[in-house]
């Protein structure tokens, strides 16, 4: 087991990010802390999914002046694009609604804006 | 009591993803790739171009770059819609 | 900012632009392409932002006319992609044909600019989606964090 643990580095390490990102978003209370946790999460996901395509002693998949060398999947490469783009929006919708949230309530603690009032 | 129950499912989630995970995936650099592979060796006949990933993106898995382009509206209609400011102020 | 800096910055700002639109439209010959040809303009329009204040940029990037260019380039995508209905609903109907429709020999070769069919059209519309998208979204959040809107 331990050779399949370092055989496979780049998983591991995409699996250490993903449970520092766990610890955050479970036991941290300020708001700009579980922004942050939330950004770590998609990055280490863009990791994994960057590292499931590779193929050993691979070239880019790109056609204009390539060297000679099996191809990379480009399948995955082309989910990760997207997601990135998408990350950068979303963590702007959610910085948006923490200012509205400080600006209302005063604190940047989650457990003083936890009940709904009326 | 609340602060075990979360310490407990981090760390039977931790350890099922390192080593239960681990014995069913794939050795790293050798992925399972008969689609990748059918698209590579045709890309350049049926898109036309050179870029593989941008044939992928476009042409082939165009349908989600439809549904991707509809978030990104929807997201950065949402943070021009939060961030107005209010017209009446309330008097606290 | 100081006089050097905004004097660099709107120098710079011609290179950006350059740089950012040669990315977006040789999308199907090296990598690139839409998303991160936006990415690089808007972080140009960041930077502008960061060395003007956003008072002054506020002038010149109006909320209608960056909501007229990002829904411009979602109708762009949307009338290409219905363009080729008579085979499927995203086909390549420009493969072979006269605009932008040569076909690149197998296995490694210079690029040619002109080929790739359907992608350099839909490369330009998302490029302008993803530009105007994530300049409005940095300009909204600078602007109410010093306390003034968005003008109509």
């Amino acid at each position: 087991m331990t050779e399949t643990l370092i055989g496979n580095f780049p998983f591991v390490a995409a699996v250490v990010l993903m449970g520092i990102a766990l610890y955050i978003l479970i036991f941290r209370r300020n708001l700009i802390k579980i922004v942050m946790g939330i950004t770590i999460l998609s990055s280490s996901v863009n990791l994994f999914l960057v590292t499931l395509g590779y193929r050993a002693g691979g070239i880019a998949p790109i056609y204009t002046d390539a060297p000679e060398g099996p191809m990379v999947l480009p399948v995955v490469q082309a989910l990760t694009l997207t997601n990135i783009v998408i990350a950068v929006a979303t963590s702007a919708l959610i910085l948006s609604l923490v200012i509205r949230i400080y600006r209302h309530t005063g604190s940047l603690d989650s457990k003083k804006s936890r009940r709904m009032k009326g | 009591m609340r602060q075990i129950f979360a310490w407990l499912f981090l760390i039977v989630l931790m350890v099922f993803l390192v080593i239960g995970g681990f014995e069913m995936m794939h050795p790293f650099g050798e992925p399972p790739s008969t689609m990748d592979q059918y698209i590579i060796d045709n890309a350049q006949e049926e898109a036309g171009s050179n870029n593989v990933v941008g044939a992928v993106v476009f042409d082939y898995r165009g349908f989600d770059t439809l549904g991707e382009a509809t978030v990104l509206f929807a997201a950065v209609m949402g943070v021009l819609f939060v961030l107005r400011a209010s017209e009446k102020k309330e008097e606290t | 900012m100081s006089k050097i800096v905004r004097t660099v910055a709107s120098q710079l700002m011609a290179f950006v632009l350059v740089f950012g639109l040669y990315v977006i439209m040789h999308g199907h010959v090296t990598p690139g392409g839409g998303f991160q040809g936006g990415a690089i303009i808007a972080s140009g329009v960041v930077m502008l932002i960061v060395a003007f204040g956003s008072g002054q940029i506020k002038k010149f990037l109006r909320e209608r006319r960056l909501s007229m260019v990002e829904s411009s380039g979602a109708l762009l995508f949307i009338l290409v992609a219905f363009a080729g209905i008579g085979t499927v609903f995203f086909y390549n109907f420009l493969v072979g044909s006269r605009i932008f429709g040569g076909i690149p020999p197998t296995g490694s070769n210079p690029g040619d600019v002109w080929t790739g069919g359907v992608i350099p059209l839909m490369n330009l519309a998302v490029g302008l989606k993803v530009t105007a998208g994530l300049s409005a979204a940095v300009l909204a959040l600078a602007l109410f964090s010093s306390g003034e809107e968005m003008e109509e």
